[in-house]
C-alpha cells in the first residue's frame, strides 16, 4: 500500500500550527511533507475539494471490551467503528476482564492492536481489580504502553488512596483518568429531578458528581499532579473546573456527545439506550457543558463508547447496563455545535483531535511537517442515516440510531495508510 | 350494563394515558358492574373462553386477588404466575417469560413489577392486553381509578375537590396514578410528607407540595395517606417508625382539620398506628373497604374494555 497521497485542495484546518487555508497537503511515506517540497512524480492524488483536513481524531475514552466480553466489541471491531467515525487513535479504559492493571494485560492489548485499523493506547487501573485498596504498577504498566490511569467505572472512593495515585503516577508522568463520582449517592438510575419523578425511577443528583470533582481538585490542588475529570455532564462541575483553572490548578476535562446533545428527557419510553452512568442531565446542565466547550473549561470530547448487547439493554431499565457506544457518532454530533454557533472550525479540531493528545502526551494532533501522517478528511454537508444495519461496531445500543446526522468522516488515514474511505 | 362506547385503549399503563372522559367511561363501567359483586350468584358470561394471566414478580396479595376475582366474575380463565413459581429465578429474563406467555395465546397479561417501565417492556414481546397492575414507582393505574370511583362516589363529583396525599410520596406509584387521576378531573392535589420520601419536581406532576401537615389536610375533601416503610437498601429515610406516627400521622386531631365530611383513604396493607392510629383508620370517616369493594369492580372493567378493543 502507498503511504505517500497528495491530499488537494482541501480546506486544511490545524489549530497547532494556527492554519486555517484551503492548499495542498502533501504525505511522503507516510510523514507529512513540507508544504515547500515539490511534489514526487507518482504520488496519487486525494481530491479534498470541499472537505475539511485535520489531524486525526483521537478519542480518548472508549472501552473495547476485549479481553472477557469480545461479543459486545473488541480491539479490532472496536476499531474498525472508530475509523470510519474519523478517529485515528483512541485510549481504551481498564475495566475489561482481566481488568488491564498490571504490565501483562496491557502487553496482549498493545500486541492484539499491532493489528488495529488505528492506533490504541491502554489506559492502565489505578487500584489493583480496580477495587480501590492497593496501587497498580504504574511504572511496568507505563513500560508496556500505559498513557494515563483510571478506575473508570469504579470511582476511587478512598481519598487517601487517590491522593498517592496522583503522586506517584506523576512520576511516570502519567495523568490520572477520574469517573467523578460519590458512590453512595449514585445508586440511581437517571439523573435525580422531574424527568426521574414521573417516571418513577431513581435518581442520581448532580451533586454526586459535583463532590467527587472537587475531591479530585483539592487533591491536584494539595500534590500539583494532572488530573482529568472524565466525561463532565453538570453545570456544578464545569463551574467548580472553571475556578480551579483560573487558580492555576493542573486539571483538565473532557465531556461527551450524549451530555451536550440530549436531556433526561431522552430517557422517557424507558430507553435503556439512553442509560449511561453519570446519567443524561437537565437541559440547564447541557446549557452550562456547551458553553464550557466553547470557553475552554472542557477541554476535550470523549466518547465513553461502551459497548453492550442486547443482553444488557432489552431489559427492564432498573437492571440495563449503564453505556451507549458513540465512535460513529462523535463527529457528526460536534459538527452540529459548529452549525449552531456554539464552537467554530478551530475549535472542533481542538477538541477531538490537539487536545487529548496533549493532555495523554501523545506527539499527535498536528500536521506540522515531519509528523507522522494520520490524517481525518471531513465532509461537513454529507448527510446520513445512522440506522441499525449501517452500525460498524459489534453493539448497537445508541440513543442515536435512526437519527439523520450531518457532517461525517469521508477518510481516515493512520501513519499514511487508507484504513476508511467513503469519498470515491 | 356497560355503554357500547369505544375504549382506545389496547394495554392499560398508566393513568397518563387516560383523557378525563376515558376516566368517566371507566367509573361509568365500573359502577355498572359493581351490582354483581352483590347478587348470590356472583357471575356473569361476559369474557367466557379468555384467559387472563395474572404475572406478579412482586408479592401482592389483596391487587391480585382483586384482578383474579374480578376475571373469575366475568367467567374468563385465571392463571397465576409468581417469581417464586416462575423461570425468572432461573435467570430467565423478562422478554423470555413474554415470549413464552404469548406462545399460549392469552387474551390479558396482568403484571406487577418491582421496575418502573416493564409492563411496556412487556407489551413489546405479547399481542395480549397488558394491565399494569403497578411498577416500581411509576403507576397504578387500577389503584388510582378505584379511589376516584370511591371519592366519587362519596362526594358525587370529582372537580373542585382538595385532594391531600400524606405520606412516601417518593416510592408510591399509588401517589403518581393519583396525582394524575385527580388533577385530570379538575381537582386539586396536596403533597406532604417527611423531606426525605418527597421526590424533585413532584409539582411538575400537577401537586402542590405543603410545607406542614395542616395545610396539606386543612380543608381538605380526601385525607390519603400512603405506607410507609423505614429504610430501603441502606437508604435511610426515617429514624423510626415510632417518630414517623409522632410527627406525620394522621391524628383524629389534624383529621378535624379537613372538612367535616372529608373521607380517609390508604391503599393498604396499613401499618396500624403509623401512618393513621386505629380509631381514624376504623372511624366513620374512612372508606378504606369501600376502596376495596370498588377494586373489584373497576377491574371487572378495566377486563371488559381491553377486550372491546381486541
Amino acid at each position: 500500500m502507498s503511504a505517500s497521497w497528495c491530499i488537494k485542495n482541501g480546506r486544511i484546518i490545524d489549530p497547532a500550527n494556527k492554519i486555517d487555508r484551503i492548499g495542498d497537503l502533501l504525505v511522503l511515506d507516510g510523514c507529512i511533507a513540507n508544504p515547500k517540497q515539490p511534489i514526487p512524480p507518482g504520488v496519487p492524488e486525494i481530491d479534498a475539494q470541499g472537505l475539511w483536513v485535520v489531524p486525526g481524531l483521537i478519542d480518548m475514552h472508549v472501552h473495547l471490551r476485549e479481553p472477557g466480553e469480545e461479543y459486545k466489541e473488541d480491539i479490532l471491531s472496536g476499531a474498525r467503528a472508530a475509523a470510519s467515525g474519523g478517529f485515528t487513535g483512541m485510549a481504551c479504559m481498564p475495566n475489561t476482564k482481566p481488568i488491564n492493571d498490571c504490565a501483562a494485560v496491557t502487553a496482549m492489548i498493545v500486541a492484539r492492536a499491532a493489528e488495529a485499523a488505528i492506533r490504541v493506547y491502554p489506559v492502565g487501573a489505578i487500584s489493583l481489580g480496580c477495587e480501590g485498596k492497593q496501587l497498580a504498577e504504574f511504572g511496568e504498566m507505563r513500560e508496556a504502553g500505559v498513557v494515563a490511569v483510571s478506575d473508570d467505572g469504579r470511582p476511587v472512593r478512598d481519598s487517601q488512596l487517590m491522593r498517592r495515585a496522583l503522586e506517584y503516577a506523576s512520576d511516570f508522568g502519567l495523568p490520572v483518568i477520574s469517573h467523578s463520582e460519590e458512590a453512595s449517592l449514585s445508586s440511581g438510575v437517571m439523573h435525580e429531578g422531574p424527568v426521574a419523578t414521573r417516571l418513577g425511577l431513581k435518581g442520581i443528583p448532580a451533586a454526586a458528581e459535583t463532590i467527587m470533582v472537587y475531591r479530585e481538585i483539592a487533591l491536584a490542588e494539595l500534590t500539583g499532579a494532572q488530573v482529568h475529570i472524565a466525561h463532565v455532564s453538570t453545570a456544578m462541575a464545569v463551574e467548580l473546573i472553571r475556578a480551579a483553572k483560573g487558580r492555576g490548578v493542573r486539571v483538565t476535562a473532557e465531556t461527551a456527545p450524549h451530555y451536550f446533545t440530549l436531556t433526561d428527557e431522552a430517557v422517557a419510553g424507558y430507553d435503556t439506550n439512553a442509560k449511561m452512568n453519570p446519567p443524561l442531565r437537565s437541559a440547564a446542565d447541557r446549557e452550562a457543558i456547551k458553553q464550557a466547550l466553547a470557553d475552554g473549561t472542557i477541554d476535550a470530547i470523549a466518547t465513553d463508547h461502551a459497548p453492550h448487547s442486547i443482553l444488557e439493554k432489552e431489559v427492564e431499565f432498573d437492571l440495563a447496563a449503564n453505556g451507549i457506544i458513540g465512535l460513529e457518532t462523535a463527529l457528526p454530533l460536534t459538527l452540529a455545535l459548529v452549525r449552531d454557533h456554539v464552537i467554530d472550525e478551530r475549535r472542533l479540531v481542538e477538541l477531538l483531535a490537539v487536545m487529548p493528545a496533549t493532555i495523554l502526551g501523545l506527539a499527535k494532533g498536528t500536521l506540522h511537517p515531519g509528523a507522522v501522517a494520520d490524517i481525518t478528511l471531513i465532509d461537513p454537508q454529507r448527510q446520513f442515516a445512522y440506522s441499525a444495519d449501517q452500525v460498524v461496531s459489534k453493539s448497537r445500543n445508541s440513543p442515536f440510531l435512526d437519527w439523520i446526522l450531518q457532517g461525517r468522516a469521508v477518510l481516515t488515514m493512520v501513519g499514511g495508510a487508507i484504513r476508511h474511505n467513503l469519498s470515491v | 350494563m356497560a355503554s357500547g362506547k369505544a375504549f382506545a385503549h389496547h394495554h392499560i399503563l398508566g393513568m397518563e394515558q387516560f383523557s378525563r372522559e376515558d376516566i368517566s367511561h371507566i367509573l361509568a363501567t365500573a359502577d355498572s358492574f359493581k351490582e354483581i359483586s352483590t347478587r348470590s350468584i356472583k357471575k356473569v358470561p361476559t369474557l367466557r373462553g379468555h384467559t387472563v394471566i395474572n404475572l406478579f414478580f412482586e408479592p401482592s396479595t389483596r391487587t391480585r386477588l382483586s384482578f383474579e376475582v374480578a376475571a373469575k366474575r366475568m367467567s374468563a380463565d385465571t392463571f397465576n404466575i409468581s417469581p417464586t413459581t416462575s423461570s425468572t429465578t432461573k435467570g430467565e429474563t423478562l422478554a423470555d417469560t413474554a415470549r413464552n406467555i404469548s406462545a399460549m395465546h392469552p387474551d390479558i397479561i396482568i403484571i406487577r413489577h418491582p421496575c418502573s417501565g416493564a409492563p411496556l417492556l412487556l407489551t413489546r414481546y405479547v399481542q395480549a392486553a397488558v394491565i399494569n397492575a403497578g411498577d416500581g414507582a411509576h403507576e397504578h393505574p387500577s389503584q388510582g381509578l378505584l379511589d376516584l370511583m370511591t371519592v366519587k362516589e362519596h362526594r358525587t363529583t370529582l372537580s373542585g375537590l382538595k385532594v391531600a396525599i400524606v405520606g412516601d410520596i417518593a416510592h408510591s406509584r399509588v401517589a403518581r396514578s393519583n396525582i394524575t387521576g385527580f388533577t385530570r378531573m379538575g381537582s386539586a392535589v396536596y403533597v406532604y410528607g417527611p423531606a426525605t420520601l418527597i421526590p424533585k419536581g413532584i409539582d411538575q406532576l400537577g401537586a402542590t407540595l405543603c410545607g406542614s401537615l395542616e395545610e396539606a389536610v386543612r380543608d381538605a375533601d380526601v385525607v390519603m395517606t400512603l405506607r410507609i416503610q423505614r429504610e430501603r437498601q441502606n437508604d435511610p429515610l426515617l429514624p423510626s417508625l415510632r417518630e414517623y406516627a409522632r410527627q406525620f400521622s394522621i391524628s383524629q386531631r389534624i383529621l378535624e382539620l379537613a372538612r367535616p365530611d372529608a373521607i380517609v383513604m390508604h391503599p393498604g396493607p396499613v401499618n396500624r398506628g403509623v401512618e393513621l392510629p386505629p380509631e381514624v383508620a376504623d372511624g366513620p370517616q374512612s372508606v378504606i373497604l369501600d376502596q376495596v369493594t370498588n377494586g373489584v369492580a373497576v377491574r371487572m372493567a378495566l377486563l371488559y374494555l381491553v377486550m372491546g378493543t381486541a
